[in-house]
């Protein structure tokens, strides 16, 4: 069991992209990030002050997004300070919005071919 | 040095050997593949690398512009790389200097630990602004380049 769960932690490649959707997937932990957003490196304590939920449920809420690598850790001293990670999310914009914009600005860029040379005819 | 609490800390997870990540973090011809600015341009890190010397973050066009200046402070291949990072003209005043760390750990399943704490920028907002959306897109931009042996296609690419 132990060897079970030491693998299921592994941010291997393949697995990478669904945890980070999964950790997206739910607004307290959408609301964790944003927490870290407002102020980055904050402590399980400092984290738990704005959270309308049970101490226990944001340590899972924030194994989660530590383990979609969206929440990086710190440690100064004895205390474990929560880092917003956004290098997934970048991954995820690249992969599945950057995309979509460059096929976008390719038809702009034909769009502006076109009109400039309906242009030329005209003159 | 005290412990000081980071502004910020980006992690990735790269499929490839301490090295490699190494060699991309002070090879100017790989840099010019993944360093890219919000407008596209590509930029490069320029230096002997060792302990006291000085380092440039250059634009890779005709004029090579000068963003950012440091001095390296520790270089240990291919562990870990601290520089210092301050505008050009404030290179004088160290009380404006900001530190950049990159930690390079092999991690399981042939993985390797990227991390890259950025300290001291609390003193100046406009800078924390900027590098804070830079580094995402660097880091994943190196390890799509390092696991893939291309960086993501450029927008004004035909």
């Amino acid at each position: 069991m132990k060897v079970l769960s030491l693998r299921s932690r592994l941010p291997t490649r393949s697995l990478d992209v669904d945890k980070v959707f999964k950790a997206l997937a739910d607004p307290g932990r959408r609301r964790l990030l944003d927490q870290l957003h407002r102020e980055n490196g904050q402590t399980l304590t400092a984290l738990c002050e704005h959270m309308d939920m049970t101490r226990q449920a944001v340590t899972q809420h924030l194994q989660q997004l530590e383990d979609a690598n969206l929440v990086a850790i710190v440690w100064q001293g004895r205390e474990k300070l929560h880092y917003l990670n956004p290098v997934p999310l970048h991954e995820i914009h690249e992969r599945w919005i950057g995309k979509f914009e460059r096929g976008r600005l390719g038809a702009l860029r034909d769009l502006k071919k076109k009109l400039e040379s309906d242009d030329d005819e005209k003159t | 040095m005290t412990m000081k609490k980071p502004d910020f800390v980006y992690v990735t997870y790269i499929a490839t050997t301490p090295e490699k990540v190494w060699r991309a973090l002070v090879d100017t011809d790989l840099m010019r593949e993944y360093w890219t600015d919000s407008s596209g341009c590509a930029r490069v890190n320029v230096s002997d690398w060792k302990p006291g010397s000085r380092w440039e973050h250059r634009r890779v066009d005709d004029a090579g512009t000068v963003d950012i200046v440091g001095k390296v402070v520790e270089s240990n291949p291919p562990h870990r790389l601290v520089f210092t990072w301050a505008r050009p003209t404030e290179a004088g005043d160290e009380s404006k200097h900001s530190r950049v760390a990159f930690d390079i750990e092999p991690y399981s399943d042939g993985l390797v630990r990227l991390t890259v704490t950025h300290d001291d920028l609390e003193r100046d907002p406009k800078m924390l602004a900027g590098v804070s959306g830079g580094w995402p897109k660097v880091l994943s931009n190196l390890k799509t380049l390092l696991e893939t042996g291309r960086a993501f296609p450029r927008s004004t690419a035909a």
